[in-house]
């Protein structure tokens, strides 16, 4: 984004500078940088949890109003995920060390014969960014182990992703079995893929349907907040 | 209009293998007209492009037939063609109407983790999945596409020799196990057949 890139030195610049270069570097994915530019905020005395939320959230928010958009493709959108996670990997043992509260707590996964995981993946990243504990179960997911997971993490919010016509009946099985199992209440279910649109999260039963990524941390938070 | 003509709005992707199937089948009365392979990638612009092409094209024809499955769209090149009269090729994508449904959830069961080949695809595979994922500009990203496949499943149509070459070496460039199976172009002719067959049963 900038042609001048290379007289750039981030250490140069003041805060206010180097927010704003952040978030050109994280929307050209350059992963370097942007990891580069979270370790001097925190050398500057910034707390973690500002750097998370000023730099890279917000970062990443107008990354996804731009995919949103149709102005970036999935490419860019995965090298600036790649970007913001090299700033996470700093960020994340602080914000443990120092017992940040999360926002609140999700299980996600890719439904049962589905091993589609990009979608899941830029969700679970964009939840963590925004401040919530993330337990992904990964791709190919039982409903009883989605059960399994309930019970065990008790998550505020479960996320479902399919990209298949073929395999996003699977959720109605999801969700049907943890209605059978008198946990359904216990959640709010996001359902989230390609195929899918808010009719059939309706029909389903779940909570939302989610577009993106972006939408998907937006209606967490906006459940979080009734459930306040 | 042309006297019992039926038009067959298609992917360009599979505009080969159709006009394979009407001549095999002798049908003089049907017309191709194709929309850009590409959409392939796009599927949004998929029902757009079709219903504008429906409504240029269908006074002069007695009949229009879609050759696409839903490939994508999520429902919406049905809610586009709703109201039309025109009906499409049943299935999910090519894949499934080129091993013909049976074959293509045997092998879906078999191996969630399998990515699709179809002849148009092992030839193009350059223009659509490696510069249409990005990974010419971003090899990188590789891993984030294709981690989760454990092979790729050449569906052939024709499977010359060179085909299944190119093709082997696609799976090898992605590191993934390569599977070879002819299905030719039976099952998908036996999809339009029915529909196609004669034009003053479907007028």
């Amino acid at each position: 984004m900038n042609d001048q890139y290379d007289d750039i030195v981030l250490a140069e610049l003041s805060d206010e500078e180097l927010i704003e270069q952040m978030y050109d570097d994280l929307y050209d994915g350059l992963a370097d940088e942007v990891a580069e530019g979270t370790q001097i905020l925190l050398n500057r005395g910034w707390d973690a949890t500002r750097v998370l939320e000023e730099a890279l959230v917000a970062g990443m928010t107008i990354v996804g109003v731009d995919f949103r958009d149709g102005i970036l493709f999935v490419p860019e959108v995965l090298m600036a995920a790649n970007a913001m996670k090299a700033g996470m990997a700093l960020l994340r043992p602080i914000l443990v060390e120092t017992g940040a509260k999360p926002v609140g707590k999700m299980v996600i996964g890719t439904v049962k014969g589905d091993i589609h995981d990009i979608g899941k993946n830029l969700v679970g990243m964009m939840m963590e960014g925004a401040g919530f504990e993330v337990v992904d179960l990964g791709i190919n997911v039982e409903a009883d182990t989605f059960v399994a997971a309930l019970e065990e993490h008790r998550p505020d919010i479960l996320g479902m992703s399919a990209l298949l016509t073929t395999t996003m009946p699977y959720m109605q099985v999801v969700i049907d079995t943890l209605k059978k199992q008198g946990v359904r209440e216990q959640c709010t279910v996001l359902v989230g893929g390609a195929p899918l649109n808010e009719e059939f999260s309706r029909v389903i039963g779940a909570d939302a349907y989610c577009r993106d990524a972006a939408v998907a941390v937006e209606v967490a938070k906006s459940f979080m907040a009734d459930r306040a | 209009m042309q006297e019992r003509s039926v038009l067959v709005i298609a992917c360009g992707a599979i505009a080969r293998e159709l006009l394979r199937i009407r001549d095999m089948n002798g049908w003089q009365h049907v017309q191709f007209q194709c929309l850009p392979a590409s959409l392939h990638n796009s599927p949004d612009r998929i029902p757009g492009a079709v219903l504008e092409k429906i409504r240029a094209e269908r006074d002069k024809f007695s009949r229009v037939f879609v050759a696409y499955a839903d490939c994508g769209t999520a429902g919406e090149l049905d809610k586009a063609l709703e109201g039309t009269g025109v009906e499409r090729i049943p299935g999910a994508h090519c894949y499934e109407f080129f091993a013909g449904r049976d074959v293509f959830f045997e092998l879906a069961e078999e191996e969630a983790g399998s990515f699709y080949l179809t002849d148009f695809l092992v030839q193009h595979f350059e223009r659509l999945v490696i510069q249409g994922l990005g990974l010419d500009r971003n090899p990188e990203l590789a891993p984030y596409y294709f981690k989760n496949y454990k092979r790729m499943v050449y569906l052939a149509q024709a499977g010359s020799d060179k085909l299944q070459s190119m093709a082997k070496s696609h799976a090898d460039r992605l590191g993934l196990e390569y599977i070879y199976l002819y299905r030719g172009d039976d099952p998908l002719r036996a999809l339009l057949t029915p529909v196609l067959e004669n034009s003053e049963a479907v007028t």
